[in-house]
């Protein structure tokens, strides 16, 4: 099969690998129909997130149809399928709590041991997320190995293509569990930095659930337009003084709940010894956390603190005084993606939630080291790229 | 000195801010001193916590490794896995084979560099549905002894399993390190071992990322 697989920083290719196979009971294959990148697979682009090895195909954004099936998986071939990017087993203490994130399975044994030194705990897997996630082959690929497949995807009914339906992956429930995590009440108001994919949804989420009053911050024009569309009023930081400005749009009060939909590429999954040096050498770091900085002294007091964005590592000058002394809430996580799916399913097919806005192009999976290349670097007119294995390149 | 040198010149800021956190840092450090004199104690009576994770220097003699891990699935359903030895070489990777013979089990373990060593073991102690202990016999050719507890979780959370060897490693210390190099100390095989049978037993298989079988 072609697949997308990672070298070093900037440097990914279009490949042949070996097909995969069933390998345990509850595998499925998935023959990928459609397939996005990621704004956190330009953490793996910019080689910023250790524990990727050359080879490692990547994504964790994918639908497609099954193709085959292990003795113990509930899926039928020929069926259309979202596929979460969080791989949890379903049954052990995390996933019988909803919380599938932090699935204690789904890591291969050997490579818990890569995560628990790092976060005290080890982390969950999560398909072509480098090896500290499992090392599982991700889904920009003609055919990816679902593992636990009874679990995870999603059947998708007749009626809905692949571009409705794509970003239950993660986006989505992202953006949706977000605006959750931001704790919202009829009539709130809410800030949110960073108007990417998952800003975007968290917009949109947060009006769904009640917000009076919803404000992005980005700095390119393209990306806040779509911010106005949905609902928002805009900050271009590069023009205002935000902290000034939220406070003036918020009655001097404060945001009730903020949302950083950033997060902190330079600061990966490094020591926090060699963390300087990272900052210099990606030359924005000393930037890249000012989002997380700035939302928590902008929330009001007793407000609360809502972080999808991707940490990996550690953080210095961190307001904590300011978190404590007003009193914060800080809620956060990776997606817990299979407790969302099934409900945001239906607001996509009731005509409550549109994703296909975000699309600002698609690609055969051949040319996908262009879609890293622009999506990386041409942010503002580039917002979503996704991959269609199958299709040809046009000439 | 005094710290003005005239009306229109007092030091630079930076010379300021530098000096004042100077004189934190000092500060500080001078006040964990004191405090770490002050909470000395002469003695200090044993705590709660297991033996193996005293401080280095408080360590027994004998080396003991040991991990907890809870598993979502009844004590008597696991006891009953574990106590049918063949079964451990389902989620032990590094056991080839076992026979049974009574008391007395003959397991085969891939060591480093190739090397295969058999270990006889005997059980010492068995308290169904709660513990099996277990000690090398004359013929082994290595000295140990472990157990393992099944204990109820709180909360029917499921039950704790706790698994504790303590034992001489082949060739001395530097056997012990070769070991670890190789990722087949007993410390590390022990732990991913309790993450597979917790992956056997709650979700029926054990992940892996490999895309093919072979």
């Amino acid at each position: 099969m072609r697949a997308l697989t990672w070298h070093g920083k900037h440097d990914v290719r279009v490949e042949t690998h070996p097909d995969p196979e069933i390998v345990n009971p509850r595998d499925a294959i998935i023959e990928v129909t459609s397939t996005a990148i990621c704004g956190s697979d330009l953490h793996l682009y910019d080689g910023v997130i250790p524990g990727l090895l050359a080879g490692d195909i990547l994504g964790h954004e994918f639908m497609g149809r099954v193709v085959e099936t292990g003795p113990k998986s509930t899926l039928k071939k020929g069926q259309r399928v979202v596929v979460p990017f969080t791989i949890s087993c379903g049954h052990c203490f995390f996933c019988e709590r909803q919380q599938y994130s932090a699935c204690d399975n789904s890591n291969p044994a050997e490579k818990q041991d890569l995560s628990e030194p790092l976060y005290g705990h080890a982390m969950s897997g999560l398909f072509g997320y480098s090896h500290l996630t499992g090392g599982y082959p991700g889904g920009q690929a003609e055919y990816v190995r679902v593992p636990f497949s009874d679990i995870g995807p999603i059947v998708i009914p007749d009626g809905l293509d692949d571009d409705q339906v794509l970003f239950l992956s993660d986006i989505l429930p992202t953006g949706w569990m977000a605006a959750e995590n931001a704790g919202i009440e009829e009539g709130d108001t809410v800030a949110v930095w960073g108007c990417g994919p998952v800003g975007l949804f968290a917009i949109q989420s947060a009006l769904l659930m009640g917000a009076g009053k919803v404000i992005a911050i980005d700095e390119y024009p393209t990306r806040l337009a779509l911010a106005r569309k949905l609902g928002a009023e805009v900050i271009d930081f590069k023009r205002t003084r935000v902290l000034e400005a939220l406070m003036e749009m918020s009655g001097g009060l404060g945001p009730d709940a903020v949302i950083d939909a950033v997060g902190m590429e330079a600061h990966g999954m490094m020591p926090d010894t060699i963390m300087d040096n990272m900052k210099q050498r990606v030359g924005i770091g000393a930037d890249s956390a000012h989002a997380l900085r700035e939302a928590i002294m902008a929330v009001r007091k007793g407000g609360r603190v809502s972080i999808p964005g991707v940490y990996g590592g550690f953080l210095d000058k961190f307001p904590l005084g300011a978190l404590m002394e007003k009193g914060l809430t800080v809620r956060t996580g990776q997606t817990h993606v299979q407790r969302y799916t099934e409900d945001l399913l239906r607001r996509i097919g009731e005509g409550e939630i549109d994703t296909t806005f975000l699309i600002s192009h698609r690609l055969p999976l051949e040319d996908a080291a262009r879609g890293y290349e622009n999506f990386r670097f041409n942010q503002n007119e580039w917002t979503k790229v996704v991959l269609k294995p199958g299709t040809e390149v046009a000439q | 000195m005094p710290l003005y040198r005239s009306a229109r010149r007092g030091p630079d800021p930076q010379t300021l801010a530098l000096l004042a956190g100077a004189g934190a840092a000092a500060g500080i450090a001078a006040l964990a001193l004191s405090q770490s004199r002050h909470n000395r104690v002469g003695f200090r009576p044993g705590d709660d916590a297991p033996g193996r994770t005293a401080r280095s220097g408080l360590q027994e003699a004998r080396p003991q490794t040991g991990r907890t891990i809870t598993i979502n699935r009844p004590r008597a359903e696991l006891f009953a896995f574990w106590r049918d030895f063949a079964n451990l070489a389902h989620f032990m990777e590094a056991v080839e084979h076992v026979t049974v013979a009574g008391d007395v089990s003959r397991w085969t373990i891939a060591a480093p560099l190739g090397r295969k060593v058999t270990l006889e073991t005997r059980i010492i102690e068995e308290v169904p549905d709660r513990l099996i202990a277990w000690r090398s016999t004359d013929a082994s050719e290595i000295r140990a002894e472990g157990a393992v507890t099944f204990r109820d979780a709180p909360a029917g959370r499921g039950t704790e399993v706790e698994a504790v060897v303590s034992y001489v490693p082949p060739y001395g210390e530097l056997g012990r390190l070769v070991a670890k190099v190789f990722r087949q100390e007993p410390a590390i095989q022990g732990r991913h071992e309790l993450r597979r049978f917790k992956m056997l037993m709650e979700a029926g298989e054990i992940a892996t990322s490999r895309n093919r079988k072979s």
